[in-house]
């Protein structure tokens, strides 16, 4: 009789589970299983082909000692700090912006939203020309008189990194526009009226009473922006190609030309689990706040 | 009867079926010859396999060797393999060979003669791994070159040099007069190439043996090593206002007169052809940069992945013994720009600078290549290495020799 009453809950919305078992048995094998196996075989030899000839922490003492990757790590912080703080303030300030029931919303909003629907190859080679000292804007700048402008951080190791961030920070600031003004949208109309009522001034209103409320979309955004700057490749690849010389590597591109240019699949597979772990060393934390305390 | 009709009727299919391929196979070749000249001199390869009745279709990828070679490796590990492909001869493919994932042409090889026709014997021994032979050599390439404008050097007032050494004293001069002095494209296979032949040409052979061959890293730290790197300092002090990456824009930095110099491989002779221009006249092209006059034996060869198609197989047979028969090798190797495989062929219709590496050639002053004699994963390091130290200044000559030396101790 309680059985009926209290049914197992293993077979509470069976059909759904169902539904679910293909999509749960991809994930297992391709995410779990391919990392796994990623993570075996850095400890290996391997060349050209996976052999399972074990070396201990050899690819790893090798990888820590290359000049490229420290170059690499050392880009990807300079890169994931400027995108994080940059996107985040001035997507929001634009939201902002945007929600004071301004005419021609629409407009902007796709004007600000469309690089977005650029991929990262095409931005990237738009902005190759655009910071090109013989075509781009230094070119204009001198045209219009001030003979020594000079505006070239393609072409400077030391500012290259930066050249790139802007770019990505004109491809990826439309999006967070976006989903912050979909924050904005969703706070009750009451609140800003009872602010009002209050007294309080308006940029304390965001700073100390939206913003709070608003935790759940800067989660996501976080999210997106992170994973963004982790896998950042295509996007160097189209502008300088890690040049000049290697001042413009990242993880992404030292883990693929290892792989496959320089035949050292042991190597690369080394390098992808410094990232893995990186990412890993982010999240856990947040996800343990997150989703741990609730209980 | 009925079910007796169906089999007749299925056994006329098959015997179909294996007749139409029998008469002209399709062998699909990949390769990266995808240039004006590279696809001119191909078209020369496949007229040829075409002419014994079978069927060359073309599978060319863009870009260079490094784009190309990843996707021809994973359609082979992957079980996709295609007829037959280019690879540079020497290691890129030498552990497919292992895998027992090519074919061996030993049969072949013995039956054409191969040993005694193809020149320098380096050739033929890259293709050999355990005294077997698995690839054809078509063209043999070689780094060594100086190409100069004689334009340049006219214009700045200076007299053509006649090596390296000319060439760095004269650098002022061209710089004085708005030139760069030596074209170097942002590319990092162009720096590292560039040391590689300054280390054979002011080194010397024995130098550059020591260093790949024999792998000998406190060789590679001392004195006779520290003299290359000077002058490789020099020669990136000379190149630091090339402002272009791809190896052809600056081939035609020098064409144009933009430039003083290159350092490239005969290919870049193709450019100056396509140009309009004539060695001797516009250009001049110096051998292991004046110094050494050796030549290296890089090049191109075609591997033929294991097939379980009896048909197809036997037309891998008759494509490797068409990629070197003398014929093909004239057509192919004058649309190349590149060198034969072969001493017993005539190359009348030869340039200049193609005739001088032929005589460099019949003397034998040959050197292995760096594709020979390193692993890929070593190229890229030292690849790595040159690419920073080309782009920037502050990367000191001791520190770089320092991290070569390491690089060498750990390479294979």
């Amino acid at each position: 009789m309680s059985k009926s009453e209290r049914p197992n809950p293993l077979f509470r919305n069976l059909n759904a589970k169902v539904a679910s078992i293909p999509m749960i048995l991809t994930a297992m094998a391709v995410f779990v299983g391919g990392t796994v196996w990623t993570v075996l075989y850095s400890f290996t030899n391997s060349k050209l082909l996976p052999r399972l000839n074990f070396v201990g922490l050899d690819q790893y003492y090798r990888l820590w000692a290359t000049p490229r990757w420290l170059i690499s790590i050392e880009n990807l912080l300079i890169y994931g700090a400027i995108s994080l703080v940059f996107s985040l303030v001035v997507g929001f300030l634009l939201a902002a912006l945007l929600d004071q029931k301004i005419r021609f919303e629409d407009t902007f909003r796709t004007i600000f939203l469309y690089p977005f629907a650029l991929s990262f190859i095409v931005t990237g080679l738009v902005w190759q020309w655009l910071l090109n000292p013989d075509f781009g804007i230094q070119h204009v700048v001198r045209g219009l008189g001030w003979e020594s402008f000079s505006f070239d951080p393609l072409y400077n190791s030391s500012i290259v990194i930066y050249g790139i961030s802007i770019a990505a920070l004109w491809q990826g600031t439309g999006l967070i526009m976006c989903l912050m003004l979909a924050g904005l949208r969703g706070i009750d109309e009451d609140i800003w009226k009872a602010a009002r009522v209050d007294g309080i001034p308006m940029w304390k209103t965001y700073l100390f009473i939206v913003i709070p409320m608003m935790r759940p979309v800067f989660i996501t955004t976080l999210v997106i922006i992170a994973s963004g700057i982790v896998k950042v490749y295509d996007l160097v690849v189209a502008q300088t190609s890690g040049g000049p010389g290697i001042a413009s590597e990242v993880p992404a591109k030292y883990v693929y030309d290892y792989m496959f240019f320089a035949q050292n699949l042991g190597q690369g597979f080394a390098a992808s689990t410094m990232m893995l772990l990186s990412v890993v060393i982010v999240i856990v934390p947040w996800a343990y706040l997150e989703f741990g305390r609730r209980k | 009867m009925r079910y007796k009709l169906l089999t007749a009727a299925l056994a006329a299919t098959a015997a179909l079926q294996f007749a139409g391929p029998a008469a002209a196979t399709d062998l699909e070749v990949t390769h990266w010859w995808t240039s004006g000249g590279e696809a001119a001199a191909v078209a020369e390869l496949a007229k040829a396999f075409d002419a014994t009745g079978n069927h060359w279709v073309d599978g060319a990828i863009a870009g260079s060797g490094g784009t190309a070679r990843p996707i021809m490796i994973s359609r082979i590990t992957g079980g996709d393999p295609m007829g037959a492909t280019q690879f540079n001869h020497g290691r890129q493919a030498e552990e497919l060979v292992q895998a027992g994932l090519m074919r061996d042409l030993t049969d072949v090889a013995t039956k054409g003669k191969w040993t005694e026709v193809v020149r320098p014997k380096s050739l033929l021994d890259s293709c050999t791994i355990d005294g077997k032979i698995y690839c054809v050599p078509v063209n043999i390439h070689s780094w060594q070159w100086l190409w100069l404008s004689n334009e340049a050097f006219e214009k700045a007032g200076v007299p053509l040099p006649k090596d390296w050494n000319e060439f760095v004293a004269a650098a002022p001069a061209l710089e004085k007069a708005g030139i760069i002095p030596l074209a170097v494209g942002g590319q990092a296979w162009q720096s590292s190439g560039a040391f590689d032949v300054l280390l054979a040409a002011v080194g010397g052979t024995d130098t550059f043996l020591k260093v790949y061959k024999d792998k000998d890293a406190t060789f590679a730290a001392g004195p006779e090593v520290a003299k290359v790197f000077k002058a490789a300092d020099d020669a990136r002090k000379m190149a630091k206002n090339t402002n272009v990456q791809d190896w052809n824009q600056a081939t035609n930095l020098v064409i144009t007169g933009k430039a003083g110099g290159q350092i490239m491989g005969d290919w870049a002779q193709g450019e100056f052809q396509v140009a309009g221009k004539t060695a001797g006249k516009d250009y001049t092209c110096l051998p292991g940069l004046g110094l050494n006059e050796v030549i290296a034996t890089g090049g191109d060869a075609f591997y033929f992945p294991l097939l379980k198609d009896a048909d197809k197989s036997k037309a891998q047979e008759v494509l490797a013994e068409t990629l070197l028969d003398p014929k093909t090798q004239v057509a192919f190797n004058l649309k190349k720009g590149s060198l034969p495989v072969r001493g017993d062929v005539d190359l009348n219709a030869a340039n200049d600078c193609m005739k001088k590496g032929l005589a460099i050639l019949a003397k034998g002053a040959v050197i292995p290549w760096t594709d020979q004699l390193l692993s890929q994963d070593t190229q890229k390091q030292k690849e790595d290495l040159f690419a920073e130290f080309f782009a920037k200044p502050d990367l000191t000559v001791e520190e770089a020799q320092k991290r070569f030396a390491a690089l060498i101790a750990s390479a294979d």
